[in-house]
């Protein structure tokens, strides 16, 4: 019961692990090119969230100073998370495109009929 | 830098400021003081010149002098740290460690010099392998894309913000991607997806391990990390030690240590010749140092590593990747196959050096960065060479080709014998101050194992020099001839410093003794 | 083609209103939520939807491939620069502080020139990225 109100009380490190685990999973589990793409991309997505986890203040609000609040939010995760998201779009449409002509010269994105056709 | 392009910069401050009407007293621009930066936005901006320009040989032009440039800046800031020492650069003018730093220390200079150097020797070579590799079009945005990688593994190199690795390093690593995918051979995609895949799995683990860090420390700077990590692992030992695990895992997969190196080979044998030559000599290399930095300067500094797994698990991952891709090396016809699992097996010699964490052991790895990085550099320019007058690397179909190439394979035996350790070439050197750290250490099986592991690859090696030499002139063979003066410049040069740093060690043997002594010392404190 | 007469003079009137917002995001990025980087994909949506509607061969007419390949590295020359004339000052790296007559002035300044970087390269990669998908398997 302690255990399962430690995972709800940080529900938003469960989700965190849960969203790595199973973006990691769809990378090693499917032969599909681009759902290994999406499983990748998710994998980048949950470590946004434990960033941005890390940055939050209970009670804190936007950090521009102002005399009725005290309590500011932690900026530097936000701007972090915004360079991975950069970086993770980059990979992404990089990988895409490397997937797009993976199809123009194989006529598949199946990993294993490519790997049985090349002898890889 | 002459000393007219000084003035000619100053007057041009004066003169905006006149303009200007500014309140702010000028300083005047001093070259020296700019350095750490100089080496990173000068490739940066050459990269976005080139690629506006759009032709081939003018590219090649701009990368050919940033390239000849980029060692004088590492030689200049090696002779600063030496003098003064340590160089820290505020960017921005946010003092660290709130704003990024770059820092510079006797091992990071050292890491910029090897990086820097490699594409000096290796942009003459780019000239004729690139005409015949890139069509036109593309040209410009390959050497656009060659100096973004460049920009990459010297900014990973030089910067002290943990974070501001990872988007070096992905700068790095996606430049490198798209020289692998532009290669001629259509499996260079595969190579490329697959290097992308567990490449980017990579810098997420090593971002979701500076995320831990960060959060037990508040800080990303990394000697500021290194001042807190010690009271943080104190009050909560469980998120320090995850940040071990996801960071030395992560850099693991970028620098191929070996169950992790599956994307190596592929990658390696189909890039575009020179982009292979670059990537055998920097990529891996760079990996190494960001896991020297974290694993002695940060986590040695408050963890006593020797009481973790860890060191167990290095020591034996090392061994296995000296012997099992030495076999796989034994194994393979592609001779660039090969010598990528060789390097495969150099990189473990590397990482037994991190594992035995004394001075002579970290002083092998260190000097084996260099050593490694020139050898192989050799040996891939010597194939690279055959391929391109030939345009064919397996080994079967290359018989008596040491007599049609004659200086070619003279170089790639160089290399070769390097390779395998022995005395008067740089190899020797590595697999000395390995040796001798296993046995200071007591570690009296490594020791064997190091020299055991080095009779495999006379096989591998032997095997190639045999065909190359001993069989009679095949088909494919008797197209050959030694490649024009600008890809032979860089091989004869490669060559060449593999057997300086095997004869004259007194300079990188001190320099690397140098750098153990900074990293081991920061172990003991 | 010609049924959708709603979408072709819909789109026809938000183009202006798209470019207008992302200009508006762009220059207020200093001071309020935006910056370059939004403004630069909400510029780059402005061509995608134009294309989209109208068909690609119709947006190369105004927005060419090449015009699209200088900007991408154009805005990183122009926030390599700004970053470079602050050495003209002596003072560090990206230090925008010596640009205006003060410090505040100074950022605002330097904020801005990076900040028309970063809006010329994101839109220009975001549509080269559109185009060269969307040109594929014809």
């Amino acid at each position: 019961m302690q255990a399962l109100d430690a995972i709800v009380q940080n529900y938003n490190y469960a989700i965190t692990v849960f969203l790595m685990v199973s973006g990691l999973y769809i990378v090693i589990a499917s032969g599909n090119m681009i759902k290994k793409i999406v499983g990748l991309s998710l994998f980048q997505t949950s470590v946004y969230l434990l960033y941005i986890s890390a940055g939050k203040i209970l009670g804190g609000t936007a950090p521009i100073i102002d005399r009725n609040y005290t309590i500011y939010s932690n900026p530097l995760p936000h701007v972090l998370i915004l360079t991975a998201i950069v970086v993770g779009i980059a990979t992404v449409a990089l990988g895409l495109a490397i997937v797009a002509r993976i199809h123009e010269e194989y006529g598949t994105i199946e990993e294993d009929e490519i790997f049985k056709e090349t002898g890889l | 830098m002459s000393v007219g392009l000084l003035t000619s910069v100053a007057l041009a401050a004066g003169a905006a400021q006149a303009a200007g009407g500014h309140a702010v007293a000028a300083k005047p621009f001093i070259l020296t003081e700019h350095l750490p930066i100089l080496i990173v936005v000068i490739p940066l901006l050459a990269a976005a010149l080139t690629a506006m320009l759009r032709n081939g040989r003018v590219a090649w032009a701009i990368s050919l002098a940033v390239s000849w440039i980029l060692p004088i800046l590492a030689v200049m800031l090696i002779l600063q740290v030496e003098e003064k020492g340590i160089i820290s650069y505020a960017l921005g003018g946010w003092a660290p460690p709130v704003g990024i730093e770059y820092r510079v220390d006797i091992v990071n200079a050292f890491v910029l010099l090897i990086v820097s150097v490699v594409g000096a020797i290796a942009m003459p070579y780019a000239l004729r392998t690139v005409e015949l590799d890139i069509d036109e079009p593309q040209r410009a945005w390959f050497y656009a894309i060659y100096l973004l990688a460049l920009t990459g593994l010297l900014g990973m190199t030089i910067t002290g913000d943990a974070f501001n690795i990872f988007v070096f390093m992905e700068v790095s690593s996606l430049a490198m991607y798209v020289m692998i995918a532009m290669g001629r051979d259509r499996r260079a995609l595969i190579a490329a997806y697959q290097y992308l895949i567990m490449g980017t799995i990579g810098a997420t683990f090593y971002v979701i391990g500076v995320g831990f860090l960060y959060v037990v420390t508040g800080s990303l700077n990394m000697a500021d990390i290194a001042l807190r990590i010690g009271p943080a692992f104190a009050e909560s030992s469980p998120p320090v030690m995850a940040a071990l695990a996801f960071i030395v895992v992560g850099i693991s997969l970028k620098l191929a240590l070996f169950p992790l190196h599956v994307w190596l080979p592929n990658a390696y044998a189909f890039a575009p010749k020179f982009a292979t030559v670059f990537l055998a000599a920097t990529a891996t290399k760079v990996a190494v140092y960001i896991l020297l930095r974290f694993y002695f300067s940060i986590f040695g500094s408050a963890i006593s590593l020797t009481d973790l797994p860890i060191t167990e698990m290095l020591l034996i991952l090392s061994i296995a990747a000296m012997f099992i891709a030495s076999v796989m090396a034994i194994y393979e016809d592609n001779i660039e196959r090969m010598l990528a699992f060789s390097s495969v097996a150099q990189i473990g010699y590397i990482t037994l050096g991190i594992a035995l964490a004394n001075k002579s052991g970290v002083a092998g790895s260190v000097v084996h960065l260099m050593n490694h990085a020139a050898m192989k550099a050799a040996l891939f320019a010597a194939i690279g060479a055959i391929l391109y007058r030939v345009g064919t690397a397996r080994m079967s179909e290359l018989g008596g080709i040491g007599r049609t190439m004659p200086l070619t394979m003279a170089a790639f035996v160089i290399g070769g014998l390097s390779i395998i350790g022995v005395p008067g070439t740089a190899g020797f050197i590595s697999k000395w101050y390995l040796g001798v750290g296993a046995i200071e250490h007591g570690w009296w099986v490594v020791a064997f194992l190091i020299v055991a592991s080095s009779l495999i690859s006379i096989i591998y090696i032997g095997r190639f020099v045999e065909v190359a030499y001993f069989q009679p002139v095949s088909e494919a063979s008797e197209k050959g001839s030694d490649p024009p003066f600008s890809m032979m410049l860089s091989i004869v040069v490669f060559t060449a410093l593999t057997i300086y740093l095997g004869l004259d060690t007194a300079w990188s043997g001190q320099l690397a003794e140098k750098v153990a002594a900074v990293l081991v010392g920061g172990l003991a404190q | 083609m010609k049924l959708d007469l709603i979408l072709r003079v819909t789109t026809k009137a938000i183009l202006p209103f798209i470019l207008l917002f992302a200009l508006y995001v762009h220059f207020h990025g200093d001071y309020g939520p935006g910056g370059g980087f939004q403004a630069g994909v909400i510029a780059a949506g402005m061509v995608i939807l134009y294309s989209i509607v109208f068909g690609v061969e119709a947006a190369q007419r105004v927005i060419s491939q090449r015009l699209v390949a200088t900007m991408v590295p154009l805005g990183v020359l122009i926030y390599g620069a700004t970053g470079v004339i602050s050495f003209l000052y002596g003072a560090n790296y990206l230090d925008y502080g010596v640009l205006g007559h003060d410090s505040k002035h100074g950022h605002h300044l330097g904020i801005l020139l990076v900040e028309s970087g970063v809006i010329i390269t994101v839109a220009g990669t975001m549509t080269a990225i559109f185009y060269a998908f969307v040109q594929r398997g014809r």
